[in-house]
């Protein structure tokens, strides 16, 4: 009971502690059904099933944990990328470092403005994706951001663009407890790709409403940068219309928590998602959570999660990975796998990689594997002359690689492929 | 006596035969014999009445108390993916024994109520100690087996006993063990599953009315294999019976168990706990046939079948296998496992369950790795039909002090029809860098060019669908002793009655 009330205490503190913004009538309404969703859950405790392997404390603690700032000097993520930059400092939109919002084949403004709009496409989406989301899990943190966020983009892509939309979240003051809320939608037979960088705030909590229509392409490439006593909660919500395309991965070194949600539900026939992550972790403070739950309820369509850990000094990481199938959603092809390479004796990996399959004619599998590096092909490396620790490096990357991979954009994956072998180089600093 | 028309030339052995395998739950029937209850309800007057039936030491009833105290302060769980209707725990009776049973117990087994004999023999039991179980054709000499007949809430006789204690086993009933052994008992029992280890487990410490007890002396390979047969027979009864097994130094043992119960449409309770002590080099090879009631096709009546497994891998190499083939319960909720403490320790799993009609069926094994270079490996098959849900529910954790620790799983689902699931819920969690870890688990249906393939053969499709089904257990299959892989090929089949088409 004392347990209970904790976490109904948790809640309506974290709700007293942003204040609601002013905003049109439904904008007002969705908030305020999200707020009332998260005081019947109350916040994330220990003890909830859900956060076995992750702590949530750091997440939800008031006033919000201290973060030392990190400054370091590498050139930004997708800084050689021809986009469309938009700033983000502690959570705020910085329009003065942004570059203008306009881009063809896209509607582009911020939260802020969207939702004083009386009439706005963004109704049918905003905080829709995320309640549909809280079942059969409930996701409180994502509730929370819908109920206070004032900050985030609402973009439509109407037709095709060639260039991404690169968003960069800036560090800035060691208490800052950001809330980032974003509204995507592709139309039918448009495509988007959307690029995230950076630690963002102290603690960071965002969410991604992403509606991919009929026959639509959605491409999410994000990188959680080196931060290392930053907290950040995740969620992408993602919705898949019939014939479309979704892809998204992360890539992740250091910060002291992070837990990334990514929900999918295909709608439409014939569609295709991959979920990729590739992080690396260094030191006892870093703990990252990867927690994926895709929900087919249409036929023929094909789900992927690959996700890969790679961890040191008493790091931890966690994979908590679902494929849901439901009655009738036949011909479903649904594949996770999810690998934890553990560089030394101290370090953990905890996975727990679910079926739940109501349909017959269906073909899902997953695969998990823990251990080390592979002493075969660490001899076979050695043996023709390359150094014990470099050929470690090499195997470490070849690992991260396979996830790597699943970025279906060469230009990008590249970046990705450098700052993991940036990140093995500083091992021997 | 067949009551089949047949076409002529067909042999009255074959219709037999057929219907035998005929798809309606065999062990269905009732024993009609007088029986003695306790009275409904749970209160700790039934605890203490439970241990004065089996004379019981102080120490015994005061261990029941403590675990009926602790129970009262417990809630169910309910993280299990099984849906059934609360259990109303003071409408059951805790305890049922055959009057006959009643004042003295018999002998020997030639003192026993014709009636129970009549019903082991129905159910294919070879309670005579020359029987030998039916279709194996060796010698007597070589196959033998021991058997501890559990009915209701009491033992009605063990086989074997004397040729056994020259040996130096110990096998008997719990309630024996505790008169004539209670240092051994008091020395393990709760020692694998302690008295607060779950809701089911806490009411089994409170409740358990008999068992089987085990004891294998240092360097002694038990001279036949040894197995126990329960029964449940008196209606809105539960049985809560409790198993201990101890092997010591370089013993060897193998151990079969089975269960049936009466077809009825009010759903009984069963809570069990068994406990395996395994000491260094030592090994224990644990089978199960569960085939306990499973409902009706709509689900009416059935055994909730609640049961708490572990062994306990003490001494270094020592080695345990679990193996089960389930195919009865209306509710399973069961998860074997083994803990691997000793350095070189060894933890195997193979499991089959089937969950055909209403059935719901939540089960895996743990497997904790705490010493050195210790393995363990599972092998789970789940098969689900009509409109059951299965579910492979395991742990695999490798501790900072498991070096080298291996572990390889494998779960594989089929699904038979479209309206049944088939869920898979790992938990994985390594804590050194020596360890390795492997999951692999599908889910997919019946091959549709296998089942082709079997029925240009001339096969009908439910033929097919049972020998590409048995062919999806094969590796389960073979891992059980010989009788009882018999016994469980045709179960698969007879599970599977009804689910095609």
């Amino acid at each position: 009971m004392a347990m209970n009330n904790l976490k109904f205490d948790a809640s309506d503190a974290l709700l007293a502690a942003f204040d609601v913004p002013n905003g049109a009538k439904w904008a007002m309404e969705a908030r305020g059904f999200a707020a009332t969703n998260l005081r019947r859950m109350g916040a994330p405790v220990k003890r909830d099933e859900y956060w076995k392997y992750t702590n949530p404390t750091g997440l939800t603690a008031l006033p919000t944990p201290k973060a030392a700032l990190f400054i370091n000097d590498e050139t930004p993520m997708f800084d050689g990328v021809d986009r469309v930059k938009l700033v983000f400092v502690d959570g705020v939109f910085d329009a003065a470092q942004s570059d203008d919002l306009a881009l063809d084949g896209v509607e582009l403004e911020t939260l802020e403005d969207a939702l004083r709009k009386d009439i706005h496409w963004a109704k049918d989406l905003f905080g829709v994706l995320e309640a549909n989301g809280q079942n059969p899990v409930e996701r409180p943190l994502a509730a929370l951001n819908t109920a206070v966020a004032t900050q985030g983009l609402v973009i439509r892509a109407t037709g095709k663009t060639d260039k991404p939309i690169a968003i960069r979240y800036i560090h800035s003051a060691d208490t800052s407890d950001a809330m980032v809320h974003h509204v995507v939608k592709v139309d039918a037979g448009a495509n988007l790709t959307v690029l995230e960088s950076g630690p963002g705030a102290a603690r960071f909590n965002s969410v991604m409403e992403a509606d991919v229509l009929d026959g639509a392409a959605f491409h999410h490439v994000r990188t959680q940068g080196r931060d290392h006593e930053r907290r950040t909660a995740t969620h992408m919500f993602g919705r898949l219309g019939a014939d479309s395309i979704f892809r998204s991965f992360t890539m992740t070194v250091n910060g002291v928590l992070t837990r990334n949600e990514s929900i999918l539900e295909f709608t439409g026939d014939n569609a295709k998602a991959t979920v990729g992550g590739a992080s690396a972790g260094d030191g006892n403070g870093f703990h990252h959570d990867d927690t994926v739950f895709v929900t087919h309820d249409s036929l023929n369509c094909e789900s992927r999660q690959v996700f890969k850990k790679v961890l040191r000094n008493g790091a931890t990481g966690v994979f908590q990975g679902k494929i849901l199938v439901k009655e009738g959603a036949q011909k479903t092809d649904g594949y996770q796998i999810s690998q934890g390479l553990l560089l030394d004796d101290n370090s953990n990996f905890l996975a727990k990689p679910e079926l739940e399959i109501y349909a017959d004619d269906v073909a899902c599998s997953h695969g998990s594997t823990v251990g080390a590096i592979d002493d075969d092909a660490l001899f076979y490396l050695t043996s023709r002359g390359v150094p014990k620790s470099q050929a470690q490096d090499m195997l470490v990357l070849a690992f991260l690689g396979e996830a790597i991979d699943e970025i279906d954009d060469s230009a990008l994956s590249e970046g990705i492929h450098i700052r993991l072998a940036e990140w093995m180089e500083r091992r021997h600093g | 006596m067949s009551d089949v028309i047949v076409k002529e030339g067909v042999e009255e052995e074959t219709v037999q035969a057929v219907q035998s395998l005929g798809g309606k739950y065999k062990y269905g029937f009732e024993t009609d014999i007088e029986i003695e209850y306790a009275p409904l309800g749970l209160t700790e007057d039934i605890v203490r009445l439970i241990s004065e039936k089996n004379n019981e030491p102080e120490w015994m009833l005061d261990w029941r108390l403590q675990a009926f105290a602790r129970w009262q302060k417990m809630e169910e769980p309910d993280w299990a993916m099984v849906d059934y209707p609360k259990i109303d725990f003071q409408d059951i009776y805790y305890y049922a024994r055959p009057k006959s049973m009643a004042e003295e117990k018999p002998k020997s087994l030639d003192d026993v109520d014709p009636k129970l004999l009549e019903t082991y023999a129905k159910l294919g039991i070879p309670l005579k100690e020359q029987a030998l179980l039916a279709g194996v054709e060796v010698s007597e000499e070589e196959r033998r087996v021991a058997v501890d007949a559990v009915f209701d809430s009491v033992s009605v006789g063990t086989t074997f006993q004397e040729e056994l204690k020259k040996a130096g086993v110990i096998f008997m009933s719990f309630s024996e063990a505790l008169k004539e052994h209670p240092e051994l008992v008091r020395k393990y029992l709760g020692t694998v599953v302690p008295q607060s280890d779950n809701f089911y487990a806490t009411l089994n410490s409170a409740v358990f009315s008999d068992g089987s007890f085990v004891y294998i002396p240092e360097g002694v390979k038990c001279p036949m294999e040894l197995s126990t047969y329960f029964r449940i027979n008196a209606e809105n009864t539960g049985q809560f019976e409790r198993t201990l097994i101890i092997a010591e130094k370089g013993s060897y043992v193998s151990y079969l168990e089975g269960c049936t119960a009466p077809q009825r449409d009010v759903a009984q309770l069963h809570a069990a706990v068994v406990e395996l002590v395994i000491q260094e080099d030592a090994e224990i090879k644990y089978s199960t046939v569960q085939n306990w009631y499973p409902g009706d096709e709509n689900g009416v009546g059935g055994i909730y079948n609640f049961v708490t497994k572990r062994a306990d891998c003490r001494g270094d190499r020592a080695k345990v296998m679990w193996t089960q083939v389930e195919t009865g319960s209306a509710v399973t909720w069961k998860y074997p496992s083994c803990i691997l403490r000793g350095d070189d320790s060894q933890g195997e799993f193979y499991s089959i369950a089937i969950a055909n009609n209403m059935q719901q069926a939540d089960t895996g094994t743990k497997m904790i790795h705490l010493g050195k270079n210790t393995k363990s490996r599972i092998v789970s098959k789940g098969i689900s039909a009509g409109k059951a849900q299965n579910t492979y529910r395991g742990l695999v954790s490798m501790h900072p002090k498991a070096a080298n620790g291996r572990n390889y799983t494998q779960c594989d689902s089929l699904l038979i029809g479209d309206k049944c699931g088939a869920h898979t819920v790992p938990y994985i969690e390594v804590k050194n860098n020596s360890a390795r870890v492997e999951h692999e688990a599908t889910t997919s249906k019946v091959d549709d060019e296998q089942l082709f393939y079997c029925r240009q053969r001339g096969m009908d499709e439910e033929e097919a669908v049972a020998l590409v089904v048995n062919g999806f257990c094969k590796e389960v299959l073979q891992a059980l002793p010989m009788e009882f892989a018999m016994e469980a090929q045709a179960l698969v089949a007879i599970s599977l009655e009804g689910s095609v088409g």
